[in-house]
């Protein structure tokens, strides 16, 4: 019966406009729509097959402001049991190592993890690290890029899929898992799962709540710093032609015009 | 002058692009020093071609755990090194296993992790990444505030130019493995590269769609794409719909591609596929809807058939290239 933590993460809907702040360099949050990052459905529906399948209890954690309880709230109505979100001033800016730090005190918070799922990389800040940083932190084996996870008593095997191929991977429980884009497809939450998660435990905790000291985290003490930003110049459109029979002609005269062939 | 770490990457015996990459931006910074971990007799295959890149010593990690466990046996190599020899920086590729190895160095030796790196400016300890984020939209510079600047960049990010270097050898013991914490790789599945160049590292892309209709119909893809002696890519829903394996999509969620020419076939040129390809230096595209938005980017669109268009531009192509 493995208790399951989950990480999600919410972040800008990359349908709308993503930008960075003129002040500080970090995420403009109010910019953009926020949505539950897409590969975070997946480590949630991952949790609950792996719960529906051995029992268990599932549990959401997500580290991040105080809108990111949408996120949660979803990952409730899909079937998660509990949540814990970490949401603190202090946060704000925190590098990669930093936010790191604090999802794994935050896993300390929950009772007898044995397995840890998350997705293998945000859409925002894509730095797919998080999970190989916090089986650093916590000790544990990663079980990263998982197209397969197969759990039989205390053993997790794991097929990874990367660009290289396949991988077959082998542990001990406690692990941490990510899951990879093709691991299965999320189910939408149903009437009955949004009304019961509406009831389900979220705990908010404080860095200080985690025995964090706040001058720890944040841009202040970042591992990394931004120093410059430059937004790109938006492409315009070129020429644009009818194909009439001679379209791909067109292009290849345009080609030669460019040098490129 | 000061070292700079290169952790190579290879396969069977054979040095992949990136770390040659890696080599040219190291020089920038400092003295490149390669990082060969794998079995034994690992480095000995690889020696030459790494001198060939400037690298002015190669640090050989070989032993079974070297390739027994996932990830962290590199980790446990460089962060030995970088308490033994105080490097500059360290540059890794910003591949999956790359972007762990990274994350993972960098919180065990409390240092700034540096990601997805295009390029590298700066010399000694003073380094600077460019990045390039959300999807080509702003360009980032950033610098680690702590220990050692731990960076990885991006495949094709940096173009790799040979210079020599005396790859002196210097063996490193690698610590064994607690079992515990780490991940045993029981078997493995590479993809065989075709004859086509990589994705990431092609000139030329020729990617398709949805509007491509099938996996057999991709074919006519792929013969634009091997007349320009290109990489094939696919949008997500062309993988979805299973007409091309997932290791080609490009978009928010596949590679990052920045060719000399990108030729977007059926594709409607959604937000999040424009966000791999967008920063590619010229883009044609072919659509049978005029108000695809893929036109918006394109710096040459043909409204029209792909079945039409792709056909006689892959004639044209092969007829010019003789
Ligand atoms: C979180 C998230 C991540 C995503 N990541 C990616 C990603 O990494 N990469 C990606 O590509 N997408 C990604 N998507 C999906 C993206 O939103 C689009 O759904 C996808 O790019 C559409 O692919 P398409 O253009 O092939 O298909 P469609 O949008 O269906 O377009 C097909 C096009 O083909 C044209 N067409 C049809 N037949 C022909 C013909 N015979 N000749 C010429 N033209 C024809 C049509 O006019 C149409 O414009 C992501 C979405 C989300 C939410
Ligand atoms: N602030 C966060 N709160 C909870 N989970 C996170 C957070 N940041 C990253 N993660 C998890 O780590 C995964 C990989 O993120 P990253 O390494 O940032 O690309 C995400 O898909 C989440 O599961």
């Amino acid at each position: 019966m493995p208790n399951i933590v989950v990480l999600v993460k919410q972040v800008p809907d990359t349908y709308s406009e993503r930008k960075l702040s003129d002040s500080d360099h970090t995420l403009d949050r109010d910019s953009a729509d926020a949505v539950l990052d897409e590969i975070n459905e997946r480590a949630v529906e991952e949790a609950l097959l792996i719960k529906e399948a051995q029992g268990g209890e599932v549990t959401v954690l997500s580290v991040g402001p105080d809108r990111a309880t949408e996120a949660i709230r979803k990952a409730l109505s899909m079937g998660a049991d509990k949540a814990l979100h970490v949401s603190d001033a202090a946060l704000h800016g925190s590098c990669v190592i930093q936010t790191s730090k604090v999802i794994a005190a935050a896993i300390g918070k929950v009772d007898s993890v044995d397995l840890v799922i998350a997705g293998n990389e945000a859409t925002d800040g894509r730095s797919g690290a998080v999970p190989a940083i916090l089986a650093e932190l916590l000790g544990y084996p990663q079980l990263t890029h998982a197209r397969k996870v197969e759990i039989d008593g205390s053993t997790i095997k794991v097929t990874r899929e990367t660009d290289e191929g396949l991988t077959h991977l082998e542990a001990g429980l406690p692990a941490v898992v990510s899951v990879g884009e093709k691991i299965n497809e999320p189910r939408y939450p149903s009437f009955k799962g949004i009304m019961a998660a509406k009831k389900k435990p979220v705990e908010t905790l404080s860095v200080a709540d985690l025995g964090i000291d706040a001058g720890e985290v944040g841009l202040g003490s970042a591992t990394s710093k931004v120093v410059e930003v430059a937004p790109k110049p938006p492409r315009s459109a070129g020429q644009r032609v009818e194909d009439e029979g001679d379209g791909g002609s067109k292009i290849a005269e345009y080609l030669v015009g460019q040098k490129l062939i | 002058m000061s070292e700079v770490l290169v952790l190579v990457e290879h396969l069977n015996g054979e040095i992949k692009k990136v770390t040659f990459e890696l080599l040219t931006a190291a020089r920038e910074l400092g003295a490149p020093s390669a990082v060969v971990v794998g079995s034994a007799g690992t480095a000995a295959k690889l020696k030459e071609s790494l001198a060939q890149y400037g690298a002015e010593k190669v640090y050989v990690a070989e032993s079974d755990d070297a390739t027994g466990f996932l990830v962290t046996p590199k980790v446990d190599v460089l962060a030995t090194l970088v308490g033994a020899k105080s490097p500059a920086a360290v540059l890794v590729a910003a591949s999956a296993d790359g972007k762990e190895i990274a994350g993972r160095l960098a919180a065990r030796t409390g240092s700034g992790l540096l990601v997805d790196a295009i390029g590298l400016e700066g010399s000694g300890s003073d380094v600077t990444a460019v990045q390039s984020i959300f999807g080509g939209a702003f360009t980032v510079k950033s610098q680690s505030t702590k220990g050692t600047p731990i960076v990885s960049v991006r495949p094709g990010g940096v173009e790799a130019v040979e210079a020599s270097g005396a790859a002196a050898e210097e063996t490193v013991e690698v610590t064994a493995t607690d079992a515990a914490k780490a991940t045993k790789i029981t078997g493995a599945e590479p993809i065989v590269g075709g004859d086509r160049p990589e994705l990431t590292e092609a000139a030329v892309v020729v990617s398709g769609g949805r509007g491509v209709g099938s996996a057999e119909k991709f074919d006519v893809v792929e013969k634009l794409a091997d007349a320009f002696g290109a990489a094939v890519g696919a949008s997500r829903a062309a993988v979805d719909s299973g007409y091309y394996p997932a290791q080609f999509q490009v978009g928010q969620t596949g590679k990052t591609v920045s060719p000399q020419l990108y030729v977007a076939l059926g594709i409607s040129g959604a937000i999040q596929h424009r966000a791999g390809m967008q920063t590619s230096k010229t883009i044609i595209a072919v659509n049978k809807d005029a108000e695809a938005p893929i036109f918006e980017i394109a710096d040459y669109g043909v409204v029209g058939d792909l079945f039409a268009v792709a056909p006689q531009l892959t004639d044209e192509v092969a007829k010019r290239k003789g």
